[in-house]
C-alpha cells in the first residue's frame, strides 16, 4: 500500500474518534447534571456558595421602600431572603408576581432589584399589583445586575442566614417552582 | 390486569428481541439456512408482543386507569377521547414504546416483503435490528416502564401539558418516529453489508426505498412540527433552531444526502464507503437526538422529563451502536472497493457535489447545537447560538445547493455537457430573475427575501424545464401528452420534490418581510398593519370541554369590506391551570393574517398582529416534498428491488 492508502485509512477512523470524543463529552454533562456543575436550564451561579458581589443600589422614588446594598445581604439575617431582579417591561415577572406577593405575606423578605426600568412604569407596576418588597433598589443601568451575573430578568437569588447565596433561578418562579424547590430550600435553610 | 399484560408482553418482546439478534446472524456466518430461516418468525413475533404491549397501554389511557403512574401523570378523566389516545404517546415512556412499536413494525415488513432480498442479508439486517430492539425494550423495561402501578389509586390524573391538546400532537410524533426509525433500517442494512464485507447495485436498490420512506416521513415531521409551532406556541415564527428542532432536521440532511448517494451506487456502482457511512449517520443522528430530548443534557421548550439515569442508559445505548457501527465501518471499509469511475461534470458528479453540500450545511448545524455544551463543560463559558449563527453559516452553504439543483437534476450519468445543460434550462433562469425584480420592485431592497424569491422561483422553474425536457414538450408537442404518462414516476417524484423546496423557499423568502404590531385596543378600537385595518370588536368568555377562555373578536377590513374575522382566544386549563394563547389565522394561500390574544387591561385587550406574505408556502412544499418522494417510492422499479426493465430512462 502506498502513503496515500495509509492515510485513507486512518480517515476511517475519524468518525469513530469524533463519535468517542462527542461520547465522553456527554458522560461528563450527564454527570455535570447529578453534581449541580452543568445545568442547561439555568446559568450554573459562580456565586453560589459565596455572598453577594458588593453594590449599593437607591431606592425607588416614590415607592416608600428603602434601597438595597450588600450590606443587607450579609449574615447574620433573621431568616433567608430571596433577591428578586425585575422589571415592569418583563412580561414573566406579571406571571410571577403572585408568588412573590405570597411569600411576603408568609413573611419571607423579598428584596427587589428594579433592572432597567422607568420609575414611573415601576411605581404603576407595584401599585397596580401590590408590593411584595421589604427593600428595593433601582438598578437603572443594569450595573449590579452583571456583577451578579443576571441572565434575564426574572431572575431570583435565595440567600440563607450567613448570607450566603444558595440558589439560582433564571426564569419566573411560577406557583409549581414555589412548591417544588423554593419551599423546600427554604425550610431547610430556615 | 391488563396493565400486568403489557409489562408480560414487553418482556417478552425482549427475550424474542435478544434470540432475534443472535440466531439469524449466527446462522448467516455459517452459512445455516435453518438459522437464518428464523430471521422472519422472530420479527413477526416481536411486531406481535409489542403491539400487545402499546395496545395494553393505549387502553389504560382510554379507561383513565389511575393505577398506572403513567397515566395519573399525563391523563385525565376529563380529556377528550382523542387526547387520551395521543396521550399515550405525548410523555417520554410512552413515546419510547411507540418508538420501539414502530421498529418491531420496520422489522416486521423487512420480514415480510423482503422475499426477494438475498437470504443472508435479510437474516443480518433483521438480526441488527434485534440488536436495536433489545438496547430499547431494555431501556423501557429498566429505566421508564410505563405500566409502573401506584396504590391506592389517586382519584383522578394530573392532566396533559396543554400546549400539547392539539391534533397535531396526535399524528406529530408518530410521523417523527417512523422517519427515525426508518433510518434504523437503512443502518441495519449499511451494518449488514459490513459484516458481509460486500455493497453492489442490489444494496443500493434495497436502501433506496427505505431511505426514501423515512425521508418522506421526517420531512412530514418536520413540516409539521413547524406549522405547530406557527399556530400553537402563538410567536408568529415558524423554526427557530431550536436544539430540539434541529435534533430533527440533522437526520433529515444526512438521509436527503444517503437518497441521493444511493441512486450513485444503484446506477455507478461507486460512492459505496460513503454511502454506508452515510447511512450509519442518518440513523446516529437520530438517536442523537433522542438523547439531546431526553437526558436533560439541553434546555428546551420540547424537552422531556429529564432523569440523568436515563441520560447514562440511553448514552450507552448511542454509544454501544454508533461508536460500534463506526469501529466496524473503520475496520471493514476498505473491502468496499469502488468500480466505476468518475467524471466531475456528470450526474454522479452533481450527486457528489450535493452530498457535500448537504453533509456541510449538518455539520454546520450540528457544530452550531453541540458547541453551547461542550464550550460550557469545555471552558465554563455559557454562550448561546441563535438564528443569525445558523442562518448566515447555512445560506452560503445552502445558495449554491439549491443554483446547482435543477442544474444536476438534468445532467446524464458518466459523461455532462454542462453548456447543453444550461441552454435547456435559459428560460427558467430568466423567470427566476424575472421574479427577482417584481421582488424587488413589491418589497423594496430586503437583500435575502429577494434573493430567496428568485432561487425558490429557479427551483420550481428549473424543475419544471426537467419534466418539459423529458416530455420533449417545445420539440415535439403533439406527443407530450403521452410521454408525460409513460415517465416514470421516479422522475415526476424528484421533480416535484425539488420544486416543493422551491415552494418553501419562496414561503421563507415571504416571512422574511413580514410585518407585526403590538397593540393596545378598548372595543371598537382599530389599528392598521400592512393596509388592513383590524378592528377589536370586544373579549367574551367561552367554555370549552376543559378549559375557560378568553376570546376577542377582531374584525379585518380592507377597504371598507370585511376580509374576515378571527377569534384569538387565551384558554386556561380547568385541571392545572396553565394557560395558552390559541392564535386566530386566517388564510387565502399567499398571505396568512395572525392575531394573538395577549393580557387584558381593564378594558383593553393586548393583541399582537402579524401579516405574513407567502407563510403557507412553507408547509405546504414541505407536504408536496413528502408527496413527491412518495410519488417516486411507488415507481415500479422501487417496489420490492424489481429488476430495472432495460433501457429505462433514469430518473434523480
Amino acid at each position: 500500500m502506498s502513503e496515500t492508502g495509509k492515510s485513507r485509512r486512518w480517515m476511517l477512523y475519524a468518525p469513530l474518534g469524533l463519535a468517542a470524543a462527542a461520547g465522553a463529552g456527554f458522560w461528563v454533562m450527564l454527570r455535570g447534571l447529578q453534581t449541580g456543575s452543568y445545568n442547561p436550564t439555568g446559568v450554573p451561579s459562580a456565586l453560589i456558595g459565596r455572598t453577594a458581589p458588593d453594590f449599593s443600589l437607591p431606592p425607588l422614588d416614590g415607592a416608600d421602600r428603602p434601597g438595597l446594598s450588600a450590606a443587607d445581604l450579609r449574615g447574620p439575617l433573621p431568616g433567608p431572603v430571596l433577591v428578586n431582579f425585575w422589571a415592569s417591561w418583563c412580561v414573566p415577572c406579571v406571571a410571577e408576581h403572585p408568588q412573590l406577593m405570597r411569600l411576603s405575606r408568609d413573611g419571607v423578605p423579598v428584596l427587589g432589584i428594579n433592572y432597567k426600568d422607568k420609575t414611573a412604569d415601576a411605581l404603576a407596576f407595584i401599585r397596580r399589583r401590590g408590593d411584595p418588597f421589604t427593600r428595593l433598589g433601582v438598578d437603572e443601568p443594569g450595573r449590579v445586575a452583571i456583577d451578579w451575573g443576571v441572565y434575564g430578568v426574572p431572575e431570583s437569588y435565595l440567600i440563607d442566614r450567613q448570607g450566603i447565596i444558595r440558589w439560582r433561578y433564571a426564569g419566573p418562579i411560577l406557583a409549581e417552582t414555589l412548591e417544588n424547590e423554593l419551599r423546600p430550600l427554604l425550610r431547610r435553610y430556615a | 390486569m391488563i396493565p400486568e399484560l403489557g409489562h408480560f408482553a414487553l418482556a417478552l418482546a425482549c427475550v424474542l428481541a435478544i434470540a432475534q439478534s443472535v440466531l439469524p446472524v449466527v446462522g448467516a456466518a455459517r452459512r445455516d439456512a435453518r438459522l437464518m430461516g428464523t430471521a422472519v418468525p422472530f420479527a413477526l413475533g416481536q411486531l406481535v408482543a409489542v403491539g400487545a404491549a402499546f395496545l395494553c397501554l393505549v387502553w389504560a389511557y382510554v379507561v383513565n386507569d389511575t393505577t398506572v403512574v403513567n397515566v395519573v401523570a399525563n391523563s385525565h378523566s376529563a380529556k377528550p377521547l382523542i387526547y387520551k389516545i395521543s396521550g399515550t404517546w405525548g410523555n417520554h415512556e410512552g413515546s419510547m414504546l411507540l418508538w420501539v412499536l414502530i421498529l418491531s413494525f420496520c422489522g416486521a415488513a423487512v420480514a415480510l416483503f423482503g422475499r426477494a432480498l438475498p437470504t443472508a442479508l435479510k437474516a443480518r439486517v433483521i438480526g441488527v435490528l434485534g440488536w436495536i430492539a433489545v438496547g430499547f425494550l431494555l431501556f423501557i423495561l429498566f429505566t421508564s416502564n410505563p405500566f409502573t402501578r401506584v396504590w391506592p389509586p389517586v382519584p383522578d390524573g394530573r392532566g396533559l401539558n396543554p400546549v400539547l391538546q392539539d391534533p397535531g400532537l396526535a399524528m406529530h410524533p408518530p410521523t417523527l418516529y417512523f422517519g427515525y426509525v426508518g433510518y434504523a433500517v437503512t443502518f441495519a442494512f449499511a451494518i449488514a453489508a459490513l459484516l458481509e464485507g460486500r455493497v453492489d447495485a442490489a444494496w443500493g436498490r434495497w436502501v433506496r426505498p427505505w431511505a426514501l420512506g423515512a425521508w418522506c416521513f421526517l420531512s412530514v415531521g418536520i413540516t409539521m412540527g413547524s406549522w405547530w409551532a406557527y399556530y400553537e406556541l402563538g410567536w408568529g415564527g415558524y423554526w427557530f433552531w431550536d436544539p430540539v428542532e434541529n435534533a430533527s432536521l440533522l437526520p433529515w440532511l444526512a438521509g436527503t444526502a444517503l437518497l441521493h448517494s444511493a441512486i450513485v451506487v444503484e446506477k455507478r456502482d461507486t460512492l459505496k464507503v460513503w454511502s454506508v457511512l452515510l447511512a450509519i449517520l442518518a440513523f446516529a443522528m437520530s438517536l442523537l437526538g433522542t438523547f439531546l430530548v431526553r437526558s436533560g443534557v439541553l434546555n428546551s421548550v420540547h424537552a422531556f422529563a429529564n432523569d440523568p439515569a436515563r441520560g447514562v442508559f440511553i448514552l450507552a445505548l448511542l454509544m454501544v451502536y454508533v461508536a460500534g457501527a463506526f469501529a466496524l465501518f473503520a475496520w471493514r471499509a476498505p473491502r468496499l472497493a469502488p468500480t466505476g469511475i468518475f467524471a466531475p461534470i456528470s450526474r454522479e458528479g452533481a450527486l457528489v457535489l450535493n452530498n457535500l453540500l448537504i453533509c456541510s450545511i449538518a455539520a454546520v448545524v450540528l457544530a452550531g447545537t453541540l458547541w453551547p455544551m461542550f464550550a460550557d463543560i469545555l471552558t465554563g463559558a455559557r454562550i448561546s447560538v441563535g438564528p443569525p449563527f445558523f442562518n448566515s453559516a447555512t445560506a452560503p452553504l445552502a445558495i449554491p445547493l439549491v443554483i446547482a439543483m435543477p442544474i444536476g437534476a438534468m445532467m446524464p450519468w458518466k459523461r455532462a455537457d454542462l453548456w447543453a445543460v444550461l441552454q435547456r434550462l435559459w428560460w427558467a433562469a430568466v423567470a427566476a430573475l424575472a421574479i427577482g425584480f417584481v421582488t424587488l420592485a413589491v418589497a423594496g431592497y430586503p437583500v435575502w427575501p429577494v434573493l430567496g424569491m428568485t432561487l425558490a422561483a429557479w427551483l420550481i422553474f428549473g424543475a419544471a424545464a426537467d419534466i418539459a425536457d423529458r416530455i420533449a414538450l417545445f420539440r415535439r408537442p403533439g406527443q407530450a401528452f403521452r410521454r408525460a404518462l409513460a415517465l416514470p414516476r421516479a422522475a415526476w417524484g424528484a421533480a416535484i420534490a425539488h420544486g416543493a423546496i422551491g415552494i418553501s423557499l419562496a414561503g421563507i423568502s415571504g416571512m422574511g418581510v413580514a410585518t407585526d404590531t403590538l397593540v393596545q385596543l378598548q372595543a371598537g378600537q382599530s389599528t392598521r398593519l400592512a393596509g388592513y385595518e383590524w378592528r377589536m370588536d370586544g373579549v367574551s368568555d367561552v367554555t370549552g370541554p376543559n378549559y375557560r377562555a378568553r376570546r376577542a373578536t377582531v374584525t379585518v377590513l380592507k377597504d371598507g369590506s370585511v376580509v374576515t374575522v378571527l377569534t384569538p382566544e387565551r384558554r386556561t386549563f380547568i385541571v392545572d391551570g396553565q394557560t395558552t394563547a390559541e392564535a386566530a389565522i386566517h388564510t387565502n394561500a399567499l398571505r396568512d393574517l395572525y392575531a394573538v390574544l395577549g393580557e387584558e387591561r381593564g378594558t383593553a385587550a393586548v393583541l399582537r398582529l402579524h401579516h405574513n406574505p407567502f407563510a403557507p408556502w412553507i408547509w405546504f412544499g414541505g407536504l408536496a416534498m413528502a408527496f413527491g418522494g412518495m410519488l417516486s417510492l411507488s415507481d415500479r422499479r422501487m417496489r420490492v428491488a424489481a429488476p430495472a426493465p432495460k433501457g429505462a430512462t433514469v430518473p434523480a
